[in-house]
């Protein structure tokens, strides 16, 4: 698969003796959506401000589509779409007028068959000659977005698209993120929502204190590093674990009622039928019973966590 | 060259002085034209002429050249330190754009201004002054000059200011002092001279007397000298900027 995005060991330092990003390397394949989670502070706004030319690497080599960012850095950038984190508009521009400047930026004639339909898409046809002061903030945040495409970049990237944004926008949201990966575009988006990567992500990476800690499938992740949950709802409740049951990962909770039994999702050989034969024996006898996956939330906290 | 850039920035800044009319345009011709009636027809007419000049007239280059420094690096510091102040000049920095180019389009558009202002003034002073100009083409090169020069400073102030007073401090309690004691209202050659000596330190001097050559053929000092002091001073807002777009400061991290 060809590569969209190639960083190789970039590290940024900043002044006095705060190091942002170190010795970052990652590749994103052309067309995919790739989620890089990470908590507040992590490194995640300076590897994109990095990528879009808004901030100096202290070290390391990024390139795009195989142009290098510094050296090819015309053909580099017009080659990307960026909707910053921050509301940063000119407000007392028009909607028609802030998205023609975008586009004339990036070295693009005029096409107003092209922003129309784009405007459009966004529902801000109807605000087009509207001030962006007057917008709402969701409003404002489709007008980012329109900025960002008006050049029909390749690569897009999203600094944290749904932060403050009401549920119904983030539905919308995800929903034209798929519709441009459908169209060949690539989509990088910084989250700290693990619903978002969740649900959107191909390929999921976590940073951390400037660090890539993981890059895998977003399945594949889930599957990897997932535990599984069974629980049971006890007939009677119990003061504590029988001796006999020491050996499985058991625990009691609501005073007694439930038992459960973690186990690795991916360990074909897992201990449940042994289980449920002791507790037999036991004459412990439950009335109910269910499984659950961890979610990317639970192996988030686990890797990042860990790594405190 | 990105010339799309280049004309989205020059539009999108002239868009803005269109918005603001009354205060780009009106107000300092307004202002200019007070000091017109006042010390021009209504206290000038008492006074004796200076070097021939009647001394309303005496007075048009330097007023002109008083709104044509402050409007310009007015204009331009508040252009490109706007984008700073709300975050949007990430998407200038992010842009497939050089620093020529961002410099071409902020600066141009901050002397086109300047120019247009500086004529409009022009005209009016003939409502209220009689004056001539003998070398209009001299003329309208110093106003193209010293409006691209400071709105070189201009921008360079706007990088540089990290807030709304400091964008005000240069033009109001540099640039205008130095205006005004940089010969605007009086002949260098009626000071004491310890006082000739020190005023030939202010480089607004040059300026004014250099202008008002292309108008009467009568200055302090060589128009030649003038000339060479603004291309000097448009040789070190250049340097500074290219040093800014080179180091990042205050633009990037």
């Amino acid at each position: 698969m060809t590569i969209a995005l190639s960083i190789n060991g970039l590290s940024k330092k900043y002044k006095p003796d705060f190091q942002a990003l170190s010795k970052v390397s990652l590749e994103i394949k052309q067309g995919e959506i790739f989620a890089l989670l990470g908590p507040n502070g992590a490194g995640k706004t300076t590897l994109i401000s990095i990528v879009c030319g808004i901030v100096n690497p202290s070290e390391g080599e990024i390139r795009v589509n195989n142009c290098d960012i510094q050296k090819d850095y015309r053909k580099a950038r017009q080659q990307i779409g960026l909707v910053p984190q921050e509301l940063s508009l000119s407000m007392f521009e028009s909607v028609w007028a802030t998205v023609n400047f975008s586009r004339g930026m990036y070295g693009k004639p005029r096409d107003d068959k092209y922003l129309e339909d784009l405007l459009r898409k966004l529902s801000l046809w109807e605000k087009k000659d509207s001030r962006i002061m007057a917008l709402s903030g969701g409003m404002k945040r489709r007008v980012l977005i329109a900025k960002a495409l008006s050049h029909q970049p390749d690569i897009l990237f999203l600094d944290e698209p749904t932060a403050g944004v009401d549920v119904e926008l983030r539905q919308e949201m995800w929903a034209m993120i798929r519709e441009l990966r459908d169209t060949g575009v690539t989509v990088i988006l910084t989250t700290h929502y693990i619903d978002e990567a969740e649900e959107m992500a191909d390929r999921i990476g976590i940073i951390n204190k400037g660090k890539i800690v993981l890059v895998n499938e977003k399945q594949a992740l889930m599957k990897k590093l997932g535990s599984k949950q069974l629980s049971l709802e006890l007939s009677t409740a119990i003061p504590s674990i029988p001796s006999s049951l020491a050996n499985y990962k058991l625990e009691l909770l609501d005073d007694g009622h439930k038992l459960t039994y973690t186990f690795n999702s991916q360990d074909e050989h897992n201990q449940i039928p042994a289980l449920l034969k002791s507790l037999e024996e036991q004459g412990i006898e439950f009335k109910d019973l269910h499984t659950s996956q961890s979610s990317l939330e639970d192996i988030f906290v686990s890797l990042v966590g860990g790594a405190k | 060259m990105n010339f799309y850039a280049i004309r989205a920035i020059y539009l999108f800044e002239m868009a803005r002085t269109a918005r603001t009319l009354m205060q780009s345009i009106a107000s300092p011709v307004l202002s200019t034209s007070l000091y017109f009636i006042v010390f021009g027809s209504a206290i000038g007419s008492k006074m004796v002429a200076i070097d021939g000049i009647e001394y309303g007239a005496f007075i048009v280059p330097g007023l002109i050249m008083l709104s044509l420094l402050t409007e310009s690096v007015s204009n331009a510091s508040f252009g490109i330190h706007m984008p700073r102040f709300t975050g949007a000049i990430y998407e200038i920095l992010a842009a497939p754009v050089s620093a020529l180019e961002i410099v071409l389009a902020f600066v141009g558009a901050a002397a086109t201004k300047s120019v247009v202002l500086g004529i409009i003034i022009l005209a009016t002073a003939r409502l209220f002054v009689d004056y001539h100009i003998a070398h209009p083409l001299l003329m309208l090169l110093f106003l193209v000059l010293t409006s691209v020069t400071f709105s070189l400073f201009g921008f360079i102030i706007g990088i540089w200011a990290d807030g709304f007073e400091k964008l005000q401090i240069i033009p109001m309690m540099v640039i205008t002092p130095l205006t005004f004691l940089g010969g605007t209202f009086y002949s260098i050659s009626m000071l004491p001279p310890f006082w000739q000596t020190v005023t030939l330190f202010n480089p607004v001097v040059y300026l004014v007397s250099g202008f008002r050559w292309a108008f009467y053929e009568s200055s302090d000092i060589s128009v030649g000298v003038s000339l060479a002091m603004i291309l000097v001073f448009l040789f070190i807002c250049l340097s500074i900027v290219m040093a800014i777009f080179k180091t990042g400061y205050k633009l990037k991290s």
